[in-house]
């Protein structure tokens, strides 16, 4: 073997302590539930079983982390990633004070179309509005879906 | 035959007008959003599944099944012209597929590709046809500690047997399940892992997850890495027709390639990489132009194709006769029919014949629509591909949430569809396989419920689980393929071959 293959994996150790967490999470949450029948195996029985099998999935992915068996990745850009999560939580905060997802969904459209490298943002805005208003008639007139409505979505 | 008169009243069924239209709309859907790069057959069916709901039930289902089959053939336009395969099944079409459009027979490829679908799918919907009414004899025969050892089945094979890492697999298919446990409890009424948030007590929506996953996930996972990793798309010149040479080379591998793909398709065996690479590595050691492999090999296409295709169809056998889905897509198509409240299985067929076998009825018409649609039409599929990669992901995202919102009108939602891309962004980055979360989200509720129904019946002795001898025999299968991977290294090399 060679020994750039011994080398500690952080990312894998981390993955492990997370599955580690998790499963803590859910024997935490099944201690509160309640067994009513003393026939059925109740609520808890499959939470047992989830925890227990992620303690031991996190000791399969803390060894292949240890022997840094986990494969290979590129280098990461994390801009495109904090501008898509952006536009993301443009549009839940939006929609969540009532904004409508109208001016929401044109920054998400045009954040994403900047994390894919274009330089016009702009015309992207605009572009993502007038999708916005397509689908909003699509989707609210056509298949009556409903879409949450602010100021711009009234005047429709 | 007792198959023939229902397909024929099946056949009744899916020729009414309404239900041609909505058959033919699925099919250009499918293949409308299969053709764009980086979305595969499971999120083309996630993505229109909020758009159907208000729909009637009969119609809307013809339609997935159009979205399906339209999502497969567009999904292979992509992997030959671009090389990025929407997903693993369409690997091995890409390998040779690609190197023929690069060669210039891009034409040759995408029909051989198409017919080869054609008649993959017209012979696994007729194998579907014969095999459902027999399963669904079997089946009723199933008592719940049955169905729970058939589940414990799936869950390994999906998760670990075939896969490059059994450890990553389970570790997907064990969040799927961890998600499977939120909300409230049926059969107690207490809620689990909900935190007081109301929107988690009404269980996780498996679109949502989905959509999360593939289009938010993706979309994250190709930004991310645009600096190392470009897509070309080549175009199609020459002649789109196959020569009596083509026609001579491809009709041998897929009769081949369905002859994989339906069995390995049909069983609880998950995936359909497994059937078209195996299809792949035949018509590689049968060729009589071995020269050819490598630089564009014309079986090299039709057989894996069609192996695909096969192994599509071959899924539906399980899932609409057991009620299991065994990969990503027909976790979908399973949760499509349960927004109606249907829920396959033997029963279905029973209460439900015509709409079941209207359902069979209309793959063939839908088979036969993308035929005649996708020949002539290809020029214009492949225009799709030449939207500009910012305004198409920007597109994706922005039908992803509006499609997330107009399901469940609330922010909440949107915040889970956000975590889950970002889950789905990590488990690409790390190579943990995508489809067991999905597969674990939807069957996991289910096997828990089979399983407490099972041991209430037996006033809770687990034994019950082994005194059946099909539950037992099920068990053994489920160990047996959980241990094989850890003994034997060799299974995961069907995988090995795309280097």
């Amino acid at each position: 073997m060679p020994s750039q293959h011994r080398r500690i994996d952080v990312a894998g150790l981390v993955i492990a302590l997370l599955l580690l967490a998790l499963a803590g999470m859910v024997w935490w949450d099944m201690t509160k539930l309640q067994l009513l029948s003393p026939y059925d195996v109740g609520p808890k029985a499959m939470p047992v079983i989830v925890s227990i099998g992620l303690i031991i999935l996190a000791i399969g992915n803390g060894i292949a982390a240890l022997r840094g068996d986990l494969p290979e990745r590129d280098s990461l850009d994390w801009k495109p990633i904090i501008l898509i999560l952006g536009g993301l939580a443009c549009l839940i905060i939006l929609i969540a004070i009532g904004g409508g997802f109208m001016i929401g969904t044109a920054i998400l459209f045009a954040t994403t179309s900047a994390a894919f490298g274009r330089r016009a943002f702009l015309v992207d805005l605009l572009i993502g509005a007038v999708i916005a208003v397509v689908v909003y008639l699509l989707f609210a007139k056509l298949l009556t879906l409903s879409l949450p409505a602010g100021p711009l979505e009234h005047l429709l | 035959m007792e198959a023939f008169v229902s397909l024929a009243q099946g056949l009744s069924v899916a020729i009414q007008p309404m239900n041609l239209l909505f058959a033919l709309v699925g099919v250009l859907l499918g293949t409308a959003v299969g053709v764009l790069p980086g979305i595969g057959p499971a999120l083309t069916v996630a993505l229109l599944l909020p758009v159907t709901f208000k729909l009637d039930p009969a119609g809307s289902i013809i339609m997935f099944a159009g979205i399906y089959y339209g999502g497969m053939y567009g999904g292979s336009t992509t992997a030959i012209l671009i090389n990025t395969p929407g997903e693993s099944a369409s690997m091995a079409t890409a390998l040779e597929g690609n190197l023929m459009a690069k060669a210039g027979r891009g034409g040759p490829a995408l029909a051989t590709s198409a017919i080869g679908s054609f008649v993959a799918g017209t012979f696994a919907t007729l194998g579907l046809a014969l095999l459902a009414p027999y399963l669904v004899d079997l089946a009723v025969r199933f008592g719940p500690e049955d169905y729970f050892a058939l589940m414990c089945v799936a869950f390994v094979t999906v998760s670990a047997t075939f896969g490059d890492s059994p450890v990553r697999g389970l570790t997907s298919l064990f969040i799927g399940l961890l998600l499977g446990l939120v909300g409230i409890d049926i059969l107690s009424g207490q809620s689990r892992l909900s935190f007081g948030v109301p929107e988690l007590y009404d269980n996780i929506e498996v679109t949502t997850l989905a959509v999360g996953l593939f289009a938010v996930g993706e979309a994250l996972y190709v930004a991310s890495r645009r600096h190392v990793h470009e897509e070309k798309l080549e175009a199609v010149r020459g002649s789109l027709w196959m020569t009596k040479e083509d026609w001579k080379r491809s009709w041998k591998p897929w009769l081949r390639g369905t002859l994989f793909g339906f069995p390995i398709g049909a069983l609880p065996a998950g995936g359909a990489e497994i059937p078209t690479f195996l299809s792949y590595a035949t018509e590689k050691k049968l060729t009589k132009h071995p020269e050819d492999f490598g630089h564009g090999a014309i079986e090299g296409v039709a057989g894996p194709e069609a192996a695909n295709n096969a192994s599509a169809a071959g899924t539906l056998v399980p899932l609409l006769t057991l009620g299991l889905p065994t990969s990503a897509t027909a976790a979908m198509m399973l949760a499509g029919f349960q927004q109606y409240g249907l829920n396959p299985g033997p029963l279905l067929f029973a209460e439900k014949p015509d709409l079941v076998w209207g359902l069979i009825a209309s793959l063939f018409i839908a088979n036969g629509m993308l035929l005649v649609l996708n020949l002539p039409l290809v020029g214009l599929w492949v225009r799709l591909l030449a939207i500009p990669q910012p305004w198409l992901y920007a597109g994706i995202l922005v039908f992803a949430t509006m499609g997330t919102i107009a399901a469940n009108p609330s922010p909440v939602e949107l915040i889970m569809l956000t975590v889950f891309g970002v889950l789905g962004f990590l488990m690409r980055r790390f190579d943990f396989p995508i489809a067991p979360v999905v597969v674990g989200l939807i069957l996991g509720p289910v096997a828990e419920s089979q399983l407490r129904r099972a041991l209430s019946i037996s006033l809770g002795d687990p034994m019950v689980l082994l005194q059946s001898p099909i539950s037992a025999t099920l068990l053994c299968i489920a160990l047996i393929a959980l241990v094989a991977p850890f003994v034997m290294k060799g299974l995961g090399r069907f995988k090995a071959v795309e280097d």
